[in-house]
């Protein structure tokens, strides 16, 4: 009898333990009404109101279909929800695989404190981009279909379905250490940490696969993308410009958390932050000469010069000169110079040129022989809305781990494990 | 032999219509002839080549017939049991505006200026073209489409999940996706009376046209037709039959009076079926599975074969320097 008594206050004594030790990784080691008490900022309070607007339309696209929230028809079949939620923003999504690759593979030692950050954004961003799957997809709860159900196997869509979702495991796993950190599971980390190569070796594969995927979509296409952008190498093109956009989305992110999460950052990361600036930027600067002549080459493989001084000619030169060719001379400057804020100004031009690309192969010169092409440009409000949200829940996501998780430093305790 | 591997589609009415049918010269003619000889071309053992179904079914749309009585349009909505249309069949103010097919209608007939004789415009009629490698079927993910011996590609809503890439890849713009149904949204479009002609009877489309526009039978027979008719009569037609080549080939064709960008036609695409143009990434994937762990391996190799010699170096030139002391 006081046997029973004792065992049960002692179980609950651990347990009341493990509910103050759990709260304080929640609220990191803040009390409730502190911890609310920091939530009342002007970034959280504009958060909150585009969530609040969000809300209605997330709740019309499955009670009245999509029709009444995005602007798709029988001719562009894929809006701005997926232009932006794939084929714009995975490119940048491959910098896990980028800085991974960097430190594990090659043996570029000095980038071992960004490899975290940069697993982080990417295997985010993957989990991101499946979810604008599930508010586009006519039937949602079958996305899994094209791995169990059914296969599609001359499909590139099955080919990226595929290997997104290995990707997302991959990263999962390769980010699990710095969870297992969090969580003080010693034993666990010590087996995630013994795999590292071969998934890093694995995610290198994944990546490119995808990333030319994206691109080999349109290959099926070529009576409707015009033939300035359509291309037989489209995948060379897409994967080869999701490597500099890849270093640039690093670089920045290291930017972001240098400056808006510096406390969590240790010194090896605060001092490493400039070199590695410069020497993504010098990467991306690279890559950016390269997926510069492959354009170049496309054009002369498929002789379409003549078609330059036309409309669409013009509009591919703002893309081509403007947006690949400036950036690119920008990162060289700023890489000469050692100036890590023209870098940092160049990796995001070339982001948004990157952007300007995937649109334009996916709405602006989709199906540009068309009457009354171009009438779909402009997405309503409630597209954008849904936009703006997946964003904002993306980047106060990474607010959260980035708060809580040893992303940016090494905890004394794990030094030389990874 | 290879020929006995794919079904044979079942025997069902051959070239049918209301007003015209083939007559029984050519017919036989087809059968001695010309079915067997594509039949085994089709299938000619080792070739890499798939050059659609033999003794498949097709339609021929002559647009020279067409009066724009939308006769098709009604018949094939009674027959696939679609919702009635706003506006009745007969009611010729639709033409004001040009219609797609939709998630409401498999097909729609719209009328064009015609330059040489503004009196007279022209009709198309809009519907799948049923093509013999459809880049549909090869775009879908989840093989939710199939091409039918039949000459048909239908489609299985209980497979698909909406991702809308066969809308993307159609080089014809047909697959409709109802886009205003929240939870059970499907692809619509034209499946050639599949039901139908396997009971042995013909497209409602092609039973109900009463001006003799619409031809259904065998494709290898109507492509002779047209031939046909365009030797018959060259001021008639434009030498060209619409479907024959066009991305690797249709199994709906059209004849015209004027040239076919006049009625809207994609007169871009290439000759060759669309699965060609992807077919090479596709070979390059596995490819990149087998020789990128060697490639990266050996990188990773090579990287802690250096780290490694410099550790010794490092060793060998400290132990240098104790000596010294």
């Amino acid at each position: 009898m006081s046997n029973s008594i004792q065992d049960a206050s002692q179980t609950s004594s651990t347990s009341g333990e493990f509910r103050v030790w759990f709260m304080n990784k929640l609220f990191m080691g803040m009390s409730v009404e502190d911890y609310a008490r920091s939530l009342a900022t002007p970034f959280n309070l504009a958060s909150l109101l585009i969530l609040m607007v969000s809300v209605p339309v997330f709740f019309m696209r499955y009670t009245r279909g999509l029709a009444s929230v995005i602007d798709g028809t029988n001719a562009y079949p894929w809006g701005i929800l997926l232009s932006w939620g794939i084929f714009a923003s995975e490119p940048m999504y491959a910098a896990g695989f980028v800085v991974a690759a960097a430190y594990y593979l090659f043996g570029m030692k000095s980038y071992r404190p960004f490899v975290r950050i940069a697993v982080l954004g990417g295997m985010l961003g993957y989990i991101f981009a499946a979810s604008y799957l599930l508010i586009d997809l006519g039937r949602p709860w079958r996305i899994y279909y094209p791995m169990l159900i059914n296969f599609g196997t001359s499909s590139i869509l099955f080919i990226v379905a595929w290997h997104v979702s290995l990707y997302i495991t991959v990263q999962l796993l390769e980010f699990s250490p710095a969870l297992l950190e969090w969580l003080e599971a010693r034993r666990l980390h010590k087996w995630a940490v013994s795999g590292t190569v071969g998934l890093i070796i694995g995610g290198v594969i994944l990546s490119t696969v995808h990333q030319s995927a994206l691109g080999a979509l349109y290959l099926l296409t070529p009576g409707k993308v015009h033939p300035l952008w359509y291309s037989g190498q489209l995948p060379l093109l897409f994967f080869s410009s999701a490597v500099y956009t890849a270093m640039s989305f690093a670089l920045l992110l290291v930017f972001v958390a240098v400056r808006y999460f510096k406390g969590g950052c240790d010194a090896e990361f605060l001092n490493g932050a400039t070199a590695l600036t410069l020497g993504l930027g010098k990467g991306a600067a690279l890559a950016m000469y390269v997926y510069f002549a492959l354009k170049i080459l496309a054009l002369a493989q498929d002789n379409r010069w003549g078609l330059l001084f036309t409309p669409y000619g013009y509009w591919y030169l703002v893309e081509l000169l403007g947006f690949v060719a400036i950036p690119m001379v920008i990162f060289t400057i700023g890489v000469k110079l050692e100036k890590t804020g023209l870098v940092r100004f160049a990796a995001l031009y070339a982001v948004a040129g990157t952007v300007l690309n995937r649109v334009n192969v996916n709405i602006i010169t989709f199906n540009w022989y068309l009457p009354d092409h171009l009438h779909h440009i402009i997405p309503p409000w409630t597209e954008i809305t849904m936009v703006l949200a997946m964003v904002t829940i993306q980047v106060l996501v990474f607010r959260w781990i980035m708060n809580r998780f040893p992303v940016t430093r090494e905890l004394p305790e794990y030094k030389g494990t990874h | 032999m290879s020929d006995s591997k794919r079904p044979e589609p079942p025997e069902g009415p051959m070239c049918l219509t209301r007003r015209s049918f083939l007559s029984i010269s050519v017919l036989a003619g087809a059968a001695a002839l010309g079915t067997p000889a594509i039949a085994r071309s089709a299938q000619g053992q080792g070739s890499p080549e798939f050059k659609g179904w033999p003794k498949s079914y097709g339609m021929l749309t002559d647009f020279t017939a067409c009066v724009g009585c939308r006769s098709c349009e009604k018949a094939c909505n009674e027959a696939n049991r679609m919702p009635a249309p706003e506006k009745p069949f007969d009611d010729a103010s639709v033409f004001e505006e040009s219609r797609w097919p939709s998630a409401t209608a498999y097909t729609v007939v719209n009328r064009y200026k015609n330059s040489a004789d503004s009196s007279r415009p022209l009709f198309r009629k809009i519907q799948c073209n049923h093509c013999l490698e459809p880049a549909c079927a090869t775009a879908c993910p989840i093989h939710a489409y199939t091409k039918t011996p039949e000459g048909a590609v239908i489609y299985n809503k209980d497979l698909c999940f909406g991702c809308r890439y066969c809308v993307v890849a159609c080089p014809f713009n047909i697959p409709a996706y109802d886009y205003s149904s929240p939870l059970d949204a499907k692809i619509v479009k034209c499946i050639l009376c599949f039901g139908r002609i396997k009971e042995g009877k013909i497209p409602a489309c092609a039973e109900a046209c009463p001006a003799g526009a619409l031809t259904f039978g065998r494709r290898a027979d109507l492509l002779k037709l047209a031939r046909k008719r365009i030797i018959d009569s060259p001021e008639k037609y434009i030498d060209h039959i619409y479907g024959e080549r066009e991305v690797g080939g249709t199994s709906w064709l059209y004849l015209s009076g004027v040239p076919f960008e006049q009625l809207g036609f994609p007169t871009n695409l290439p000759e060759k079926p669309l699965i060609e143009l992807s077919k090479g990434y596709l070979s390059t994937v596995p490819v990149i599975f087998t020789t990128f762990p060697a490639i990266f391996g050996m990188v990773y190799a090579v990287m802690r074969h250096n780290e490694r010699a410099a550790g010794k170096e490092e060793r060998s030139k400290q132990h240098k320097e104790v000596d010294h002391e």
